[in-house]
C-alpha cells in the first residue's frame, strides 16, 4: 500500500497504520503534525489551510518516490488535511512500515521535511485578537537567522 | 496573440485580489518575462523579488518557455505539515 492523499476530513491515524502494517514489516513509523496553540509567540484559535490540488498530488507522488528509492519503504501512507483545524486536530499524518526499524524512522522524517518544502499547501492562522495571518516559513527563518 | 492563466494561491491571490490573471502570451515568452508581466499588475509590487512559478504542476527554472497550453501557478512560500 502507497498512496498520498489531501483531504477534508478527519485524519484517523489508526487506519493509517492498519494500511500499512503487514507481518513482513518488525518496525511501523507514525508521525503525527497537529495544530499548535502559539506560534511566534501569538496565540492561535484555528488554523486554515489550502492548496493547489492537482500540484500538491504531484508533488506529493514525487515525493513517495523517492522515499521509496532512498529508503526502500513501499509501505508508505500520507494523509494531509485541509480546510479549517482547530487546536490538537490532525494536520498531517504519515506511516511507513519497513522489515527494521530505521528506514521507517528516516522514511517519516524525511516525507514531512519535504512536504514542508515543496508540496503547494499554505496556512492562514486565527489569532486570540480576531486577526488573520498567512504563515510564512521563508520570512520567520530569516527573521530567527538575525 | 495568445494569451495564458496565471493561477494565484493565499497570499498572492489576496495581494492581486483575484484567483487567476490573464496574461498576453507571445512566441518565446519565458518564466521570467511572464513575472514581469505580472508584477505590473495592480497589488503586483507586494509580491517578492523572485516568488517561485509552478509550470504544469513542477516548479520551473526562471529561463523556462511557457506555452499557451500551459497550467502556470505563482506559489507563495508553502506552509504545510
Amino acid at each position: 500500500m502507497r498512496r498520498a492523499s489531501v483531504i477534508t476530513r478527519e485524519i484517523d491515524p489508526a487506519s493509517l497504520i492498519n494500511e500499512v502494517g503487514s507481518p513482513q514489516y518488525g518496525a511501523i513509523s507514525l508521525f503525527i503534525g497537529t495544530v499548535r496553540e502559539v506560534n511566534d509567540g501569538r496565540s492561535v484559535t484555528a488554523i486554515e489551510y489550502s492548496v493547489y490540488k492537482s500540484m500538491a498530488d504531484a508533488e506529493l507522488e514525487r515525493i513517495l518516490d523517492e522515499a521509496e528509492e532512498r529508503f526502500g519503504v513501499s509501505a508508505l501512507v500520507v494523509e494531509h488535511r485541509i480546510g479549517l483545524l482547530g487546536l490538537g486536530d490532525v494536520s498531517v499524518a504519515i506511516a511507513a512500515a519497513h522489515a527494521h526499524r530505521a528506514p521507517a524512522l528516516d522514511c517519516t522524517r524525511y516525507v514531512i521535511e519535504e512536504i514542508k518544502k515543496r508540496v503547494p499547501i499554505w496556512k492562514k492562522e486565527h489569532y486570540v485578537d480576531g486577526t488573520r495571518e498567512w504563515v510564512d516559513p521563508t520570512r520567520t527563518a530569516q527573521a530567527s537567522s538575525v | 496573440m495568445s494569451t495564458v492563466t496565471v493561477q494565484l494561491f493565499a497570499s498572492y491571490a489576496e495581494l492581486l485580489g483575484a484567483p487567476t490573471v490573464e496574461l498576453p502570451l507571445t512566441p518565446g515568452t519565458t518564466v521570467q518575462d511572464l513575472l514581469y508581466r505580472i508584477r505590473s499588475l495592480p497589488g503586483a509590487s507586494a509580491l517578492p523579488s523572485a516568488p517561485r512559478v509552478a509550470v504544469n504542476r513542477s516548479f520551473a527554472a526562471s529561463d523556462q518557455l511557457i506555452e499557451p497550453s500551459d497550467e502556470i501557478a505563482l506559489i507563495p512560500p508553502v506552509a504545510g505539515g
